[in-house]
């Protein structure tokens, strides 16, 4: 009988990192990464995070959709948009673990995890920084499409404007997301308008869907000190400075959909805490548990 | 950049190295290739400026290039990545249009050219194409999403066939 496998060697003969695959890049390979001239890496480190973890979390929520959606080029579009945002959190993600590398749990010794997964996989729920507008349940489509078109409309506001940033590696990263978060705002207003304008019960889900969604919005617009910091340095947006433009934004596509701008209450935080400072829902638990379970019951894994 | 003797040339090997999603385009057609240096005996750095943010294919790209290079001689293989600025269709080379459409995919046109907010679309994007196929102008949009993240998915009306259009960005 003969033993060969065409699986050895694959792993350099060590069998216990086995996982699912091998493939693993450094996204910032090369790329200067040094923090600019009087920021603390610490507070830049807590800033990628919050926009990593925004679109990480958004991310896997519209990968829900996947073999699910109303219909096959949906299901694509969403996937594709789902690929665009894991790959802005992956880059913000190693631009936080490069920034302060203290914020990446700390994995078993020989681990072969890079930094941006361990922060994607290892961390618990406190340390996620991710507004609660991404966490919520998928709904129905049309709680998907108001979310896509509020997160991915305050999104492009804000990467707009980070382009300029005074550090370099956070400006590339936003100025290519700009390019990205364009067709999603887009792709997400086009089915707002048809939504609304559609079948009365299309209306009906919209206007309900909205209602769930619009509680939470206020919380893209309060900046956090760690935004407030970085922003005086030049390094940050402050979301203060983007509400404007979105509010805009949003009114219009209302009222092409001929929707009103629901009057909720805001979904309240905890002593003033919110998503930023690692307060969550329950939501955000159950999505981490699907998206971690695999990679902490291997921390040692390839993949 | 010098190159030594008992080394191909590491520019020449490096862009004939094809995209894995997209084979009858090289990386150098692409416009992901940025650069190739010699720094040292074996030692080749290999700059590339990756297309979209979550694009899989990154991770084989860089695979195809140093298999190719160490392949052909270089012991040391480094490939670097520039992020800034960031890839537009509008790098992809003319050989490289013309690989597409001989193809049956159907190239970009000029990339959009922004200064300040984005303006809000609600109409499906307008594009003057023709069908790679039977070159009718008669054609349609079927999604603007399509089998990978560059392209959409089209029909043209004349022909009936399906085809695929690079997105600009």
């Amino acid at each position: 009988m003969n033993d060969d496998s065409v699986y050895d060697g694959l792993l350099g003969g060590d069998d216990s990192q086995w996982a699912f695959g091998t493939d693993f890049e450094d996204p910032l390979a090369g790329v200067d990464t040094t923090l600019p001239e009087g920021v603390d890496g610490a507070a830049l480190a807590a800033y990628c995070l919050m926009l990593g973890d925004d679109a990480l979390v958004l991310s896997h929520r519209l990968s829900e959709w996947c073999s699910n959606a109303p219909d096959l080029e949906e299901d694509i579009a969403l996937a594709n948009v789902a690929l665009d945002l894991l790959g802005q959190a992956r880059l913000l993600l190693a631009r936080a673990a490069a920034a302060d590398p203290s914020v990446v749990p700390v994995l078993p010794e020989g681990s072969p995890v890079p930094p941006e997964d361990a922060l994607a996989f290892f961390r618990d729920q406190d340390a996620f920084r991710n507004v609660r507008l991404v966490e919520g349940d998928r709904g129905d489509f049309a709680v998907t499409t108001v979310r896509l078109l509020v997160a991915s409309t305050w999104r492009l506001a804000l990467m707009q404007r980070l382009a300029t940033s005074r550090d370099a590696v956070l400006s590339a990263i936003a100025a290519k997301a700009v390019k990205e978060l364009a067709y999603h705002r887009d792709h997400a207003a086009r089915w707002v308008v048809t939504l609304g304008s559609g079948t009365e019960e299309s209306r009906r889900r919209t206007e309900a869907a909205l209602a769930t969604v619009w509680p939470l919005r206020w919380e893209l617009d309060r900046t956090h000190e760690v935004e407030r910091t970085l922003a005086a340095d030049g390094v940050a947006v402050d979301p203060a400075d983007v509400a404007a433009e979105v509010d805009v934004l949003l009114d219009q596509v209302l009222a092409a959909a001929g929707l009103e701008v629901p009057e909720v209450k805001r979904t309240g935080g905890l002593g003033g805490r919110t998503g930023r400072d690692g307060v969550h829902t329950e939501a955000l638990g159950k999505v981490l548990a699907e998206m971690q379970s695999v990679a902490r019951a291997h921390p040692a894994g390839r993949w | 950049m010098t190159v030594r003797t008992g080394y191909a040339d590491p520019r020449a090997v490096a862009a004939q190295v094809t995209d894995p999603e997209m084979p009858m385009l090289t990386l150098a057609d692409l416009g992901v290739l940025r650069d190739v240096e010699v720094e040292g005996p074996g030692h080749v750095v290999v700059t590339i400026t990756p297309t979209y943010s979550g694009c899989p294919a990154m991770a084989t790209m860089r695979d195809d290039l140093v298999h190719a290079l160490t392949d052909a001689g270089w012991s040391d293989v480094e490939v670097r990545v520039r992020l800034h600025p960031a890839w537009s269709t509008d790098w992809i080379s003319d050989e490289g249009r013309r690989a597409l459409r001989e193809h049956g995919i159907s190239p970009p046109g000029a990339a959009p050219r922004r200064d300040g907010p984005v303006p809000l679309n609600l109409m499906p994007t307008r594009r003057a194409l023709t069908c790679p196929r039977c070159a009718s102008p008669a054609v349609e949009v079927v999604s603007e999403f399509g089998p990978t993240a560059c392209k959409a998915s089209y029909r043209c009306t004349a022909c009936l066939e399906p085809f695929e259009h690079v997105k600009e960005i």
